[in-house]
């Protein structure tokens, strides 16, 4: 027998490390859902928590806002992708669309949030614009714009964060799924574009995109900081509330708090189920519909439509980050007035101090996180090859398990945990509460690239008389640096935005861009919120500007001399 | 795979039990002599959690951790909380978790609900405020709520730092005539709708507004400085309170279906025209924000005739504090007049003091005279009486049943 490397024990320490804090994190936050928590005099179980909870003032209205803008954001968000995607599919527009999705998406969600209400509010930067000499308006008009009774601000919010990521995953399914022979085959036979899109393309791909949406589903439901900055507070959407009960300073609120992370996993789930019901509903009336023959119009209304919807929604949130980067450095802006009336660097000057610690806080974090998630996954994937094995599609449930369990749902649990081995408050505990969501997605980002590197060049490498770890140093990695550093760009992103996961693991003692930008939310100042979100916003969008360039640094002076020498540096 | 993620799962869940059935901390009485409290302290890193919501604040806290890094090599590590129920919280899940030592909280600002809560779950650390020489500088005779927090005797767990007093902020560009009471200002709020409203409770300047509504408008406050004794005598008292409440929502911003986060949020809705009337706990809260460009030349205070709610603020330290000899140099370096007097400064943040002026030496007393006092800022005369806050369970009480009514 030959002798088990490290490497085949890669993919279950991976598993490991990143399903045990979930599943012993849920098993801490269900105990006391049901009553079961010593310290607090809970020795026995029962369903008192659950009655308490049901009790609670305004849980009904709490439900309706987190449905409504979680079931709306993700409906809005797949069918702008849809629709864009079967209207513009081979037009110029889509290569400019698909440059502008990664930095979309590596924009944090607070920073957008943020940006968005500085524009939309009321008294924000779009009103300015055109007041009083358009609108008449010598004082904000009255009308809740953000923080509005129906979630609105947040859904629109959740939409321009969730389209970017849906565009992604849809774009490179198309791939898998050869969707160009599939189109050319139905536009032969007279179909329409878009009706041929979403007739002969889109059963197919949607199976592809099914576990992303149901991500985005169970984001929307569950999203903490993007619903403190624009839902609104009393009450607040669930997820808020569950954390406003943990820390309610009346210490029996948290059997409540427990019990309403339970709920928040119960909704979450209970809305995919729904979601899956109704996907099985829309394919069989999409069949009848298929075989209808219908051939369909032009589809430019459908394409100019979602096409500017898309761009709209491009240009809210660089209007939101411009006008965070404003606000920075603005001493004073008094509505109505367009532009700031006195600039200055004074807020950097006197944030200097903070923004330093907590920039290099972030940064750190945000690279260690990255770093062990791409060693990790480069392991499983090159142990997958060697071994010749394919991940199972129970498989991919299990590494999209952190980002379709909600997580105030287990949050709270895995804090006794972390506390109870000593490392609360630690960068381990930070570290590894990051990595549970850095992973999937330096696993998805990477892993396709990784599988389709042509084969014959590792064999090509292996007849020359190379062994697999050389093949893996001389020939896969270098071939694969520009996906190796985006998905690691990707990594170092997810870890910038996390928000709840450095407030329960960081134990308050660790401040992040993120954690500063929420809390300075509350507060009354723009322009300090200003630096904040704006840093937020860059340090990530500098990281995908480094993987872009980097390649060429590396990769440029080599080619120049030719292939790679053998010797190792 | 299944097989060896098995093991994985029972050992957390023997060590979550294992969490379990660790009884409360004992706590005694700081003894050591201060010389060697100031000893140990050096070198001490504090984790003092602080609620962060205020910009000048922050700036403040900053300048006390340069002076005691100076003085004293203690560093000061200003953990923002949004809410200092947090710093509670997080107390408690060390103690879930059998933690009795090496917790992440070394001091916490505090005061009201938050220390009842504490001290009645035996999370603090003390008595200890007896140890530090500041405390006998404390004006205990005219200033009674710096041993007294919302009705609950501080018994040396929590050393007061400054004097909050509830007033109100307008532009005096948009209104001439301020109302001078609670029913003044319904009347006020239904001539002028959509120009007024108040934080969201449980923000603690929103459940201030309800508290001086309730003292004002209670056909017998006394009962207040109880605790609650039945349902019917929370009903009774605070009926007037929601019949207010019912009247004066429909004339308020955003016709009282939404409410501001905080005390700086409306501040930010003053300045920009939102609404005309903000609320503060820092009687020179307009001048300094005048003079940090955050509102505009022309704001002003104004208090009620019949006088408005005070009270102190403290810093405790948990039981299980790591740094708590740090912890209390700290608290004692607030206590001394420099730091008080920097503090009282309306452009640095405008907080008044807790310190009795003869108590103090001539050196000390000019610290406080020289200060300057702010275009907007109202004379201690002017500031009118202070009334004194209601037993914490009323609040917590009237906190449950505002989420009730209005938060649907």
């Amino acid at each position: 027998m030959r002798r088990r490397g490290l490497l085949s024990y890669l993919p279950a320490l991976t598993l490991a490390a990143f399903l045990a804090p979930v599943i012993a994190g849920l098993v801490g936050t269900w105990l006391p859902a049901f009553g079961y928590f010593p310290t607090l005099d809970g020795e026995r179980l029962s369903l008192a928590p659950w009655g308490a909870l049901l009790a609670q003032p305004g849980l009904a209205e709490s439900l309706r806002l987190t449905l409504i803008s979680g079931v709306a954001a993700t409906l809005a968000a797949l069918l702008l992708t849809i629709f864009f995607l079967a209207a513009c599919h081979d037009g110029r527009l889509m290569l400019a669309v698909r440059g502008l999705m990664a930095p979309l998406i590596a924009v944090p969600h607070a920073a957008v949030a943020l940006g968005l209400a500085f524009l939309i509010a009321p008294s924000g930067w779009l009103v300015r614009l055109v007041s009083p000499w358009a609108t008449g308006w010598q004082l904000p008009p009255d009308v809740a714009t953000v923080q509005d009774p129906n979630a609105l601000a947040l859904t629109l919010a959740l939409v321009i964060k969730e389209v970017p990521f849906l565009l992604l995953m849809t774009l490179a399914a198309l791939e898998q799924v050869r969707a160009d022979e599939r189109l050319a085959v139905a536009r032969s036979l007279g179909y329409g574009p878009v009706v041929a899109w979403l007739k002969a393309v889109l059963p197919a791909v949607y199976r592809q995109i099914r576990l992303p949406i149901y991500a985005v589903l169970a984001f929307s439901l569950s999203v903490v900081d993007m619903a403190l900055i624009l839902a609104p507070l009393s009450p607040p959407p669930l997820a808020v509330q569950v954390l406003r009960w943990f820390n309610d300073p009346d210490l029996s609120m948290r059997f409540v708090a427990a019990a309403g992370a339970v709920l928040q996993l119960l909704i979450v789930v209970g809305a995919i189920a729904l979601w899956r019901l109704g996907e099985t509903v829309i394919a069989l009336l999409g069949r009848r519909w298929i075989a209808g023959g219908g051939r369909g119009g032009n589809g430019r209304i459908a394409g100019a439509l979602s096409a500017g919807l898309l761009q709209a929604l491009v240009g809210l949130a660089a209007a939101g980050l411009l006008a965070l980067a404003l606000w920075s450095v603005t001493r004073r802006w008094r509505y109505p007035d367009a532009w700031p009336s006195a600039v200055s660097l004074e807020t950097w000057a006197r944030q200097a101090p903070d923004v330093v610690s907590v920039t290099a806080t972030t940064l750190i974090t945000g690279l260690i996180a990255a770093g062990i998630a791409l060693v990790l996954v480069l392991g499983c994937l090159e142990n997958e090859q060697r071994r010749g094995l394919t991940l199972s599609n129970r498989a991919l449930w299990l590494l999209y398990a952190p980002l379709l369990v909600p997580q105030v749902a287990f949050l709270f649990g895995t804090q006794v945990l972390a506390i109870q081995a000593g490392i609360d408050a630690t960068w381990l505990a930070l570290v590894w509460s990051h990595l549970l969501f850095v992973l999937p997605y330096v696993y998805l980002t990477l892993a396709d690239p990784y599988r389709a590197l042509d084969e014959r060049y590792g064999r090509t490498a292996s007849c020359l008389g190379a062994r697999p770890a050389r093949v893996f140093w001389q020939v896969k990695l270098p071939m694969l640096l520009r996906p190796i550093l985006f998905a690691m760009a990707v990594g170092f992103a997810v870890s910038v935005t996390q928000y709840l996961p450095t407030l329960f693991a960081g134990g308050g003692r660790f401040v992040t861009l993120t954690t500063e930008a929420v809390s300075l939310s509350a507060g009354g100042d723009r322009r300090v919120m200003g630096v904040f979100a704006f840093l937020q916003a860059l340090l990530p969008l500098l990281a995908f500007a480094a993987a872009l360039a980097l390649p060429r640094l590396l990769v440029g002076p080599r080619r120049a001399r030719g292939m790679p020498r053998g010797q190792p540096a | 795979m299944i097989r060896r993620r098995l093991p994985v799962l029972t050992l957390l869940l023997a060590a979550l039990a294992a969490s379990i059935g660790l009884g409360g901390p004992a706590q005694s009485a700081e003894t050591r002599p201060w010389a060697e409290i100031v000893r140990d302290a050096e070198g001490q890193t504090v984790y003092w959690n602080a609620w962060g919501g205020d910009e000048r604040i922050n700036d403040y806290i900053a300048w006390v951790g340069d002076q005691v890094e100076a003085r004293y090599g203690v560093t000061i590590q200003q953990v923002k909380l949004a809410d200092t129920a947090e710093a509670v919280a997080r107390v408690l899940a060390e103690r879930t978790a059998g933690k009795t030592a090496g917790g992440a909280v070394d001091l916490i600002w505090i005061n009201g609900e938050n220390f009842a809560a504490m001290k009645e779950q035996r999370l603090l650390y003390g008595p200890f405020t007896q140890v530090l020489p500041n405390f006998q500088l404390v004006d205990f005779d005219d200033k009674p709520s710096t041993l007294i927090d919302f009705t609950v005797p501080t018994e040396g767990y929590e050393a007061p730092w400054g004097m909050a007093k509830l007033n109100f902020i307008y532009d005096s560009a948009r209104i001439a005539d301020p109302p001078g009471s609670i029913p003044e200002l319904l009347d006020w709020a239904r001539a002028n709708p959509g120009r007024f409203t108040y934080p969201t409770p449980p923000d603690f300047l929103g459940t201030t507004f309800l508290k001086q509504v309730l003292i004002e408008l209670a056909p017998d406050p006394a009962f207040l400085q109880a605790p609650v004794e039945s349902d019917a005598q929370v009903e009774q008292v605070a009926r007037p309170l929601w019949e207010y409440l019912d009247a004066l929502h429909p004339h308020l911003w955003r016709g009282g279906t939404t409410f501001p986060a905080g005390g700086p949020a409306q501040r930010q809705l003053l300045d920009d025209g939102e609404v005309d009337i903000s609320l503060s706990f820092y009687p020179s809260e307009a001048s300094s924000a005048i003079a940090n460009g955050l509102l505009p030349e022309t704001a002003r205070t104004f208090v009620l005739d019949k006088g408005t709610i005070g009270n102190t603020h403290f810093v405790a330290i948990p039981f299980n504090a790591n740094a708590a000899e740090g912890a209390m140099v700290v608290a004692n370096f607030l206590m001394g007049a420099e730091a008080q007097a920097h503090k009282q400064n309306p452009e640095v943040w405008g907080d008044d003091t807790v310190l009795a002026m003869a108590k103090l030496s001539q050196q000390e007393r000019a610290l406080f005279a020289t200060l300057p006092r702010g275009v907007a800022t109202l004379s201690p005369e002017e500031l009118g009486p202070t009334l004194l806050e209601p037993h914490p369970s009323w609040m917590t009480r009237i906190e449950a049943d505002w989420q009730r009514r209005y938060a649907r």
